[in-house]
């Protein structure tokens, strides 16, 4: 099974990163654009067939390691 | 007073912090390797700066998973004195001994300079050698020391008198929350800080503020 899990900053925490790559697509001309937050993706190959099973680990992963919440938020999108 | 520096691969202040605390203590600490399992006794344990792991995924994520800073957390629930300065803080955080979070400084610059620090509250086996409101000079040196947390956590921190040190005089060089600088757990026995206290030990190194900080420590824990 893989999972592809996305970490992104909360709501309201400010995102320096997202900020800076913002102004530079501005710079570039892209003058529509007005926010830009910053992520990141992580996919992960597992040796399990059950996705109900699959998910708790997932959600297990991020709760420990993945994520940290009290920044950061996470999705979990699952597929064969 | 009996002390321990915990080494992680890539960590590079854990001589400095040797250093530091032999001239102060009289005594060398224990070198420790993140992997050990269980750590000598000790009165005090350093978690030093540095860029353990790399700082992949975020800055202390996966040194906060290590063997001992496993023990180092039971411990620390039963009344170790822990200090984290830098790299040490961040991986108090991620370890969740400390509340909040290190971030991306809010100019997305490294800064490594002398900055003016306020000691926030002498009330401490770490500041019991500083005066209340006492003002200090610390490096920094640190991409990820914009220090956030919500803003129930930051009242309750600085109600609990929680905030030990403080950049001063609209010197914040990473945009951390309320200028805060260093903060302790609830106990008072984890402090964890950005700037670097062990670099200020020795008049050749260009000052000595940071000396009141381990002569408070041998003070209490001996």
């Amino acid at each position: 099974m893989k999972a592809r899990v996305f970490i992104t900053l909360k709501t309201g925490v400010l995102d320096p990163q997202g900020k800076a790559i913002g102004h530079a697509l501005n710079n570039l001309g892209f003058r529509a654009v007005s926010e830009v937050r910053q992520g990141k993706v992580i996919d992960i190959e597992l040796e399990e067939r059950d996705e109900s099973k699959a998910r708790a680990s997932l959600k297990e992963m991020c709760e420990k390691l993945l994520a940290n919440t009290v920044i950061e938020k996470y999705e979990i999108e699952v597929s064969r | 007073m009996k002390s321990a520096v915990v080494i992680f691969p890539a960590s590079n202040c854990d001589r400095d912090a040797a250093v530091a605390l032999e001239q102060v203590t009289g005594e060398k600490p224990a070198m420790v390797w993140h992997a050990d399992t269980d750590l000598p006794d000790v009165d005090l344990v350093v978690l030093p700066g540095g860029f353990a792991h790399g700082d992949y995924l975020r800055c202390g994520a996966m040194a906060a998973l290590s063997n001992i800073v496993r023990d180092i957390k039971a411990k620390a629930e039963k009344g170790l004195t822990v200090l984290g300065i830098c790299n040490g803080f961040q991986v108090l955080t991620e370890a969740g001994m400390l509340p909040g979070a290190l971030m991306r400084n809010a100019e997305l610059k490294f800064v490594c300079k002398p900055v003016g620090i306020e000691v926030a509250e002498s009330q401490s086996v770490f500041t019991r050698r500083y005066e209340n409101g006492q003002h200090i000079v610390f490096p920094v040196a640190n991409g990820v020391g914009n220090y956030v947390a919500d803003e129930e956590t930051l009242d309750r921190l600085e109600g609990e008198g929680r905030v030990l040190f403080r950049y001063a005089g609209g010197d914040n060089p990473n945009g951390s929350a309320r200028n805060i600088a260093g903060i302790v757990n609830e106990k008072r026995n984890v402090l964890g800080l950005m700037p670097h206290p062990e670099r200020v030990c020795d008049p050749l190194l260009g000052g000595t503020d940071g000396r009141a900080l381990f002569e408070g420590l041998l003070e209490s824990l001996s």
